[in-house]
């Protein structure tokens, strides 16, 4: 009877360590997504001023999109936490979605080889940047699910975790967009 | 759709990594066995070992073993190199606008499944065609033929890399690449134990030793070949599906995998280097035989993939479009 007891103290510490490592693993995952995520949106800020300025001379009746993008651009530079990043790198997506949608008008801008460089490294910086996202949001799906299911909860209270912030697709994007036909000055 | 591929991923993706690790030891103690079977034979038949006329210790045995071992710790840890060399394969240029692409799409490929970034090849082959191999994460390889970057679109390309990375993440690559090695291992030996039971035969006749021995000598002989495409077919046909399901989990789309299939599979083409050692790692069969195109339990025992036309299909169904009209849903 001694013996039972004293096995299932010894595994219910086992499994108390087991449930505490994975849930710090999980953490540091998660940390280290939103690096990747950090690094990404990084690169775009920079990418960004370089397009607008390829392009400035062929959009001349597009200044203020392009005004619009730098502008997103420095706002999200300036932000911080995983929430108002968030907020302020879809408002960015979406000023840049509309620069390209407008690049299909010009012609010539498709010949320029150094335009369509950086297109191309902004595309992937946006895919990257959507990837390492969802790459994210799954380990944050993970973590919370992990700290929410009995009885890893009682870990995770006991240690006092904190449930992980999903990088998430505001309203905003959902929404449809407004069309403005007046014409430019 | 999303949601419950992302709910079953953690322990389904460990357990496979492990069912990998675990066929991977089998196929190398296999391998290892079947040399000290065909050393012990050689020993018995050709040598006397066993006799007190003969040499004092087993030689053969001692030699196939210690061959054995070390085409194994090659195959471990040169495996890849090998196969990239023997296919041609070159490092990337990133000057090029395509290569760089490539590499674009990897980059974000391997954001996606959260593997550490693998190396870079490309074969300057028209034929549309990729593989991935390498021992773990940390040391894989992806590439992919000229043809099949000049084929297909971004998305398209995704998909295929995506497929990709879901062999390297599922530890396929270090099983895919130890059979190819091995396998050419085991070729190459039967081809020799043929050519010297020639040459005994005709040197002393056939009434040298008992007839009870020769055969399973013979028997090895025949059936190498056969060990050989048996070991290619257990390999591949689930892994293949299981691949594209991951893939899809990776970049959340079918239909870009199932265009890059459909388009590939138009392309018809077969990929001149690859041999029947190799043909396993491919994106899809490079060697295109009839019988991979049907189902049934026949084909599944002597195909390394599965009929594209499944997979085009599956892959239809999980973008909730129907399966049957594939030809239909592409052109729109």
């Amino acid at each position: 009877m001694k013996w039972i007891v004293l096995a299932l103290i010894v595994l219910a510490v086992l499994w108390v360590i087991w449930a505490y490592n994975l849930l710090v693993s999980l953490r540091n995952r998660i940390q280290n997504g939103w690096k990747q995520i950090d690094v990404q949106l990084k690169r775009r800020h920079d990418l960004i001023p370089n397009l607008v300025e390829a392009v400035k001379g062929y959009m001349k009746y597009e200044q203020d999109t392009l005004q619009k993008v730098i502008d997103a651009r420095s706002k999200a530079v300036s932000s911080s936490g995983v929430k108002a990043t968030a907020e302020a790198e879809n408002l960015l997506t979406q000023s840049l979605g509309r620069i390209f949608a407008l690049m299909e008008n010009y012609p010539e801008l498709k010949a320029n080889e150094n335009v369509l460089r950086l297109q191309e490294e902004l595309t992937t910086t946006e895919n990257q940047i959507a990837f390492a996202r969802q790459y994210y949001n799954d380990l944050v799906m993970q973590f919370n699910i992990r700290q929410e299911i009995f009885p890893a909860s009682l870990i995770a209270q006991f240690f006092n975790f904190k449930p992980g912030e999903f990088f998430s697709v505001p309203e905003t994007e959902k929404a449809t967009p407004r069309v403005d036909l007046s014409l430019p000055r | 759709m999303a949601g419950d591929l992302q709910g079953r991923e953690p322990q389904d993706f460990a357990k496979r990594q492990a069912r990998n690790r675990r066929e991977s030891a089998g196929i190398v103690l296999l391998f290892i066995l079947f040399f000290l079977a065909v050393g012990l034979s050689v020993d018995y038949l050709y040598l006397d070992a066993f006799t007190p006329s003969g040499p004092p210790f087993a030689i053969a045995t001692v030699v196939s073993l210690i061959l054995a071992t070390g085409i194994t710790l090659t195959s471990y840890y040169q495996g890849s190199e090998l196969i990239l060399r023997s296919l041609g394969a070159e490092g990337l240029d990133l000057q090029l606008p395509e290569h760089r692409e490539l590499h674009n799409v990897v980059t974000e490929m391997a954001l996606a499944s959260g593997c550490p970034m693998p190396k870079i090849y490309v074969i300057f082959d028209p034929a549309p065609n990729a593989f991935a191999t390498g021992r773990d994460e940390q040391n894989a390889s992806v590439c992919v033929t000229t043809g099949l970057l000049m084929l297909l679109n971004r998305e398209e390309t995704q998909g295929v890399i995506a497929h990709e990375l879901a062999h390297v993440r599922d530890d396929d690559i270090l099983l895919m690449t130890l059979v190819s090695i091995l396998l050419g291992g085991i070729a190459l030996l039967s081809d020799w134990a043929q050519r010297s039971f020639n040459v005994s035969r005709s040197r002393q006749g056939a009434g040298g030793k008992s007839a009870l021995l020769v055969i399973p000598a013979l028997l090895l002989i025949l059936f190498s070949p056969l060990i050989s495409r048996l070991l290619a077919m257990a390999v591949s046909r689930q892994r293949e599906y299981l691949a594209d399901a991951t893939a899809v989990e990776y970049t959340r789309n079918p239909l870009g995998l199932a265009k890059a299939l459909e388009r590939i599979r138009d392309a018809a083409m077969p990929f001149q280097l690859a041999s029947r050692g190799t043909a396993h790692l491919f994106f899809v069969n490079p060697l295109r035989r009839s019988v991979d195109d049907r189902e049934g339990r026949l084909a599944d025992l002597l195909s390394t993939h599965p009929p594209v036309a499944r997979r085009i299909m599956l892959l239809y169904q999980m973008a909730g479009l129907p399966g049957g009209s594939r030809d239909k849903g592409l052109k729109s």
